[in-house]
């Protein structure tokens, strides 16, 4: 049994706390020499059992140098990890310095870190891998024994996790004796977790498992609306009177949203029925950072009594008193869903209470389906996917910016990092090339390289000021252009997308941070408002708000839909809805794909029950277009949602025509024309050209000429595409394309699921279950696809006319019935 | 008739796919601009490698418009090549397709901001501006010209469509003045409601939006 110092023992005693099993564990494991990984639910203690170990070392060895990291996804996670820390370390009066390193650091502070590092060193993954971009990164990462990796789950399988990958691999290399320590909410394949920690990069047998006791089963419940509940709309602004309600019977509220502009929304209805004057605050990532702040100040100090939250609150600052999380809209996974209700946790034996409100009919079987894989335990699972070689050739700069390196040691090193293990050394070399001259095959910029090969076949920066470009751009985020907010001239209170502010004229009121703002001017990358105005006011859309379905819950919601022993637990409105609409066709069962056909007006409509996530709808929106175009039959338009895809055209298509409609060999075909026109590939391709270096970031506050001498990251692509298509940066990108949206695999999937099973109803109108997809007509935006689609559709206004074809049944309000 | 033509004074002027003007009754494309080299010009300035093919990419471009157009005349409106220095960077292959074109057709370079003084040695001739017939061609507009034809501005549309927006090259034009979309491979765009190019027009100027099949043609006031 694992025994620790008397001092930190009689801490423990002192605080009334007894060390838990796992956090015992916790320390055996650095007793042992071994790396480990701790899962364990919120409030659990989990933080402290990443540090212990820490503490029990240098309480009884004390000795100058850096020797724990703590690497955290958050800034203010490391700032807040740092305040809950020197508690303990005050209280035992340890020998030990604790000190935060992010972006927000003072210079002078950063540059006395590197020459006397303290001993506890809390920092992000990009501000690691500045550090280890210094030639002297050697010195002061060697007496290294520690790193430990908070919410490891947030980080493996992305960007920024590759990036910390190779930031350990790096310090394998420069501190050998440095087990690693991983922190992580429950997941569906832990083992992933251990393999990313590992040093071989490739089994996780080094790795221990450590995993705390479950917390109690939290309580979850959908709220049954006592308002008309929507056909469509995801902003559940109906229900928010009784969210209200809920809030009022509880002390500290969560609500969580999934977008900014529904957190807007939401923030606003409150306020309007916040007769007693709650203390309501709102945060979400567009907000300025001292906003922010302030909010989750207020928040831990016990002074609000809700929060309306995007994902901006989805990791981080534990408040420990939180009662109840609210989600408003569809949770979209199972574990992001368990991630947010987690946040509702004070002590461990207590559940979690959280509530769904869902804001229309498809996303209120989504929430039941979300709550049964809680019940069942089960979890989304993430795809495995390899590291993205546009962060290798980030990396690959930082380690030259070091000093020289070996590019078969660097292989070899790299090769330890998992999302990197199995990199073919001809993908290495490539971006090594890349990152020397731009890798382009006819050698053009031999004359401008940035490494030069020294003559013992070693690269080196090939000028210093290299390092300061390197320094510009690190990391692997890659946000849109953002305008600063500013209020009469005087505090910024947040950023918006270049993109909004443009579409704004002179006098347009708008909400943001729950304010109601009228626009004055757009001025060097700031938008100048006052407050006030009049007007119907705009909300703000931000790129990437939307999530997808996932698998797991897609699978679930068919299930819900075909199995009418499941409905007696819906609602009414839900239930009455289903009934009707396996009377009037059928319900889509889990191993087929239902196509339902019906004429409205002039138009035929095809409405296809996918379940594969808007996204993935959207691709097959296009593909299946020209194929309808291919055989006659005048398609004129299509709309997607999270289930389902509609086409509408002249002539409607027979059962014989689906069959080859959704043929699928259709990847094969269009796929390629497809790509051609993709906003996603474009999109994506901008991200790793950032990330990669072939772009610099725009730097914030950076003056924008307004004769754009800036490029377009679109037509570099289009020049690229077309002259070298197995360029590396393609490569990435194609790879990257398959990381963020499974979007292309989920279609293949379907396509191939779907095989000789189409259910074909050919209805004589519209089927309750198609009346959702078709309500977005003319309100979805589809970015970019199909470009010379889109501006016929301007030039003949067929939006308007399509729109003005399905009425909402039951809803006078919104009558567009003519 | 072309659909797309529109006139300026007694000239008939159609916007081509490619991004050039056509004048048929003078056999003159007009194009601008080129802004060849710009690629290079950030690898050399600041170790950015964008692909080295943007030069290639809208000679490419050029070259497919003059076998669809057979003009006679070429005026390339300036702001051919992206700084001084491009000439030296160009590989000797891709000036010597320029060459060859400026030797089969009248060639005039306008001078523009990047390239005051257009590249020597590539053919052609070089003018500050110059008038044919009823039109005055010139880099960059001036305020209170008559049948005008100029580029520098790079217009782009941006045309609302599905909530969101289909962004294009275009050709702006009223009754007095045509700005021409840039012909350059990576040449950006400014939106042609900015001021700068807006104050140019009467309010109900027109614009010829490029996509990728064909011509679409957008009032102004559609625009956002």
């Amino acid at each position: 049994m694992t025994t620790l110092p008397p001092n930190i023992e009689a801490w423990f005693a002192h605080r009334g706390w007894t060390p838990r099993e796992h956090q015992l564990a916790m320390v055996q494991a650095a007793v042992d020499q071994t790396s480990a990984l701790l899962i364990a639910p919120t409030g659990a203690g989990k933080t402290l059992a990443g540090f212990l170990p820490t503490l029990v070392e240098l309480a009884e060895r004390p000795r100058q140098g850096l020797h724990t990291l703590y690497i955290s996804p958050l800034k203010a996670l490391a700032v807040d990890i740092h305040r809950n820390l020197e508690r303990p370390i005050a209280e035992l009066r340890l020998p030990i310095r604790a000190e935060t390193r992010t972006g927000d650091t003072p210079d002078v502070k950063k540059q006395r870190q590197r020459k006397s590092p303290p001993q506890i060193l809390m920092t992000t993954p990009e501000s690691l891998a500045l550090l280890l971009a210094y030639p002297d990164a050697e010195d002061m990462f060697r007496p290294l024994r520690t790193i430990v990796i908070d919410e490891l789950h947030a980080l493996a399988g992305i960007k920024r996790g590759d990036l910390l990958s190779l930031g350990l691999a790096r310090l394998a290399s420069l501190a050998p004796a440095a087990r690693r320590v991983g922190l992580s909410a429950t997941v569906a394949q832990p083992n992933l977790l251990r393999g990313y920690l590992s040093k071989t990069g490739a089994d996780a047998t080094d790795v221990r498992l450590i995993r705390g006791r479950a917390g109690a089963r939290p309580e979850i419940s959908v709220l049954e609306t006592r308002e008309r509940m929507p056909w469509s709309g995801h902003m559940a602004v109906h229900a928010m009177p009784e969210v209200y309600e809920r809030i009022k019977e509880t002390n500290t509220t969560i609500v969580f949203v999934n977008t900014r502009a529904q957190a807007e929304l939401c923030f606003q209805a409150l306020w309007r029925v916040n007769e007693d004057n709650l203390p309501i605050g709102l945060h979400h990532g567009s907000l300025a950072i001292e906003q922010r702040r302030k909010i989750e100040g207020a928040m831990s100090r016990g002074e609000l009594r809700a929060v309306v939250a995007t994902s901006s609150l989805d990791l981080g600052i534990d408040w420990g008193s939180v009662d109840l999380v609210v989600q408003v809209g569809a949770p979209k996974g199972a574990s992001r869903l368990m991630q947010r209700i987690g946040r509702a946790n004070h002590r461990l034996d207590e559940p979690s209470r959280a509530l769904l409100v869902p804001g229309n009919r498809f996303e209120h079987l989504e929430c039941r389906a979300a709550i049964d894989a809680i019940d069942a335990g089960e979890l989304d699972g993430d795809p495995v996917i390899s590291g993205g070689l546009d962060v290798l050739a980030q990396h690959v700069l930082g380690t030259a910016c070091a000093g020289p390196f070996d590019p078969d040691a660097l292989y070899r090193e790299v090769l330890g990092a998992a999302p990197y293990f199995g990199l073919a050394r001809k993908d290495f070399d490539d971006v090594v090339d890349f990152v020397a001259t731009g890798g382009y095959a006819l050698g053009a910029y031999e004359r401008f390289k940035r490494l030069k090969k020294r003559e013992d076949g070693h690269w080196e920066l090939a000028d210093k000021s290299f390092a300061r470009a390197y320094r510009l751009n690190v990391g692997t985020i890659v946000e849109s252009t953002m305008l600063k907010v500013r209020i009469n001239r005087g505090p910024v209170v947040g950023e918006v997308e270049e993109y909004f502010g443009s579409t704004l004229v002179q006098g347009d009121t708008f909400v943001f941070g729950g304010q109601l703002l009228r626009f004055v001017g757009i001025k060097d990358m700031v938008m100048d408002v006052v407050r006030g105005g009049q007007g119907e006011p705009k909300v703000p859309a931000y790129a990437g708000g939307r999530m997808p379905l996932t698998t797991l819950l897609a699978d679930r919601v068919r299930g819900i839909l075909h199995d009418p022993s499941k409905w007696p637990a819906l609602p009414e409105a839900v239930r009455e809805w289903l009934e009707l609409q396996r009377w009037r066709s059928t319900t889509p069962s889990p191993d087929a794909l239902l196509v339902e056909t019906f004429p409205r007006g002039d138009r035929e409509y095809m409405v296809a029950y996918c379940f594969e996530g808007r996204q993935a709808h959207q691709t097959l929106g296009m593909l299946i277009s020209r194929r309808m175009e291919r055989m006659g039959l005048g398609p004129l338009g299509f709309v997607a949602t999270d289930y389902s895809l509609a086409t509408w055209s002249l002539r409607s298509p027979t059962t014989a025509q689906l069959v080859e409609l959704f043929d699928e060999d259709m990847l094969g075909d269009d796929l390629e024309s497809w790509m051609d026109e993709s906003s996603y590939l474009r999109r994506t391709f901008r991200n790793v050209a950032v990330i990669a270096g072939l772009i610099e970031r725009q730097l914030p506050g950076q003056r924008k000429n307004t004769r754009q001498v800036t490029f377009s990251s679109d037509l570099i692509y289009e020049v690229l595409r077309k002259h070298e298509p197995d360029h590396v940066l393609l490569r990435a990108t194609r790879h990257d394309a398959a990381r963020g949206l499974t979007d292309i695999e989920r279609v293949a999937l379907l396509l191939k699921r779907a095989r000789h099973k189409i259910e074909h109803r050919a209805l004589d109108r519209v089927s309750p279950l198609a009346v959702p997809v078709l309500l977005e007509i003319g309100r979805e935006a589809v970015h970019g696809e199909a470009r010379d689609a889109m501006l016929e559709e301007a030039e003949a206004d067929l939006v308007q006319e399509a729109t003005a074809l399905v009425a909402e049944p039951r809803a006078p309000k919104k009558s567009t019935r003519r | 008739m072309n659909q797309y033509e529109f006139a300026l004074g007694e000239a008939r002027l159609v916007p081509d796919l490619s991004g050039a003007l056509w004048w048929p009754d003078e056999a003159t494309m007009i194009v601008a601009d080129l802004h060849l080299e710009k690629g290079s010009s950030y690898a050399q300035r600041s170790a950015q490698f964008l692909p080295p093919y943007d030069t290639t990419a809208t000679l490419d471009k050029l070259e497919r418009a003059i076998r669809c157009l057979h003009p006679s005349r070429i005026i390339a409106l300036g702001d051919s090549i992206h700084d001084p220095r491009a000439v030296e960077r160009i590989d000797d292959g891709q000036a010597a397709r320029v060459a060859a074109i400026t030797e089969t057709v009248e060639w005039i370079w306008v001078a523009g901001n990047h390239d005051p003084s257009p590249p020597v040695g590539w053919g052609g001739r070089v003018e500050q501006e110059i008038t044919i017939g009823p039109l005055t061609f010139r880099h960059e507009a001036q305020i209170g010209a008559l049948r005008e034809i100029s580029g520098h501005y790079h217009p782009k549309a941006r045309v609302p469509a599905r909530g969101s927006y289909v962004h294009g090259r275009c050709f702006a034009h009223d009754r007095k003045r045509a700005v021409l979309p840039a012909f350059g491979a990576y040449a950006g765009g400014l939106n042609v409601l900015d001021p700068a190019i807006a104050t140019l027009f009467e309010p109900d100027f027109a614009v010829t939006v490029i996509g990728k099949q064909r011509l679409f043609r957008f009032a102004a006031a559609q625009l956002a």
